[in-house]
């Protein structure tokens, strides 16, 4: 395990790795958001209470689980960079900062254009809304931090202790609709018993939220390679790739 | 088909969530990509600035 784990945090054994993966990611991405969409919109069948509006969750849910599942990626990256100083996991929490803060703001701007008609507010300053608005700012604070900070050394240290502070809001996020009464409806699929929603309705969800957590890992590991051989770009092995054109 | 567009009435608020989500999938994928190229194609100079005749 140790080994393995050692080989994957080489930089260039990740490269080759992201290499082979990237293309079947990149297909699979496709499959599931296609799938999931066209099932969303056109076979899943109208809300009784909502009418066609709660098709906006196809959307909003999966952008809102990834907003939180990047951040907790962010975090464990953050927690290896701070106790094995590995050098991979500081350029995957920075490329996957901005990536998480634009599906943040999705998850924000979707919950707004849903709230309007359903609860007849564009915002409301409550527990759930708040706490995915806070996450926002982590992800920009988290941003400018490492923007403001030349010596990578310090930069990745810094970073990382900023992610993990900010890890806390992770969970109130998550509980916030049940701790305080929220206009936010609670939980319906992540939950310990049954999913109170039919089947016909939940396969799209969980294809569309699946999709977009592979597509973050399309993104980010495109990302990670370009910052790999821009950071290696004097070493042997980016050298010779470069000079055979094949990166 | 125009009813399935007008979304019961909800079009309003459907349609633009599915276009934000597109245009924010599309700037990620973009920009990922258009940062790729630019770096590969300043390493390609770097290398054959260092190394004339390769």
């Amino acid at each position: 395990m140790f080994r393995w784990f050692h080989k994957l945090a080489s930089t260039r054994n990740f490269y080759r790795l992201a290499e082979i993966l990237s293309p079947w990611l990149a297909v699979l991405c496709a499959l599931l958001l296609g799938v999931g969409i066209f099932l969303g919109l056109f076979v899943a069948p109208t809300d009784y209470e909502q009418g066609e509006s709660y098709r906006i969750i196809y959307v909003h849910v999966p952008s809102a689980w990834l907003s939180m599942f990047v951040y907790m990626v962010m975090a464990f990256c953050s927690l290896l960079v701070l106790v094995w100083k590995m050098k991979l996991a500081d350029i995957v929490a920075e490329v996957s900062a901005p990536i998480g803060a634009s599906f943040t703001f999705l998850a924000l701007a979707t919950g707004s254009l849903w709230g309007k008609p359903m609860w007849g507010t564009w915002w409301e300053w409550d527990a759930r809304l708040t706490s995915e608005l806070i996450l926002l700012f982590i992800y920009i604070g988290y941003m400018a931090l490492r923007a403001s900070i030349d010596n990578p050394s310090s930069r990745a240290r810094a970073a990382a202790i900023l992610a993990l502070v900010g890890v806390v809001n992770i969970p109130i996020i998550h509980f916030s609709v049940d701790w305080w009464n929220t206009l936010h409806q609670p939980a319906s699929i992540m939950k310990f018993d049954t999913p109170s929603i039919h089947p016909s309705m939940l396969l799209p969800l969980l294809l569309s939220a699946l999709g977009f957590t592979v597509f973050y890992f399309v993104v980010m590991l495109m990302k990670t390679r370009t910052v790999v051989i821009e950071r290696e770009s004097k070493s042997a092995w980016v050298r010779e790739r470069i000079a055979e054109n094949r990166l | 088909m125009s009813e399935f567009f007008a979304m019961g009435g909800y079009a309003a608020y459907v349609w633009p969530s599915f276009a934000l989500t597109f245009i924010v999938m599309a700037a990620n994928l973009y920009l990922a990509v258009r940062r790729r190229k630019k770096v590969i194609a300043k390493l390609k100079r770097d290398i054959n600035h260092a190394e004339p005749g390769r």
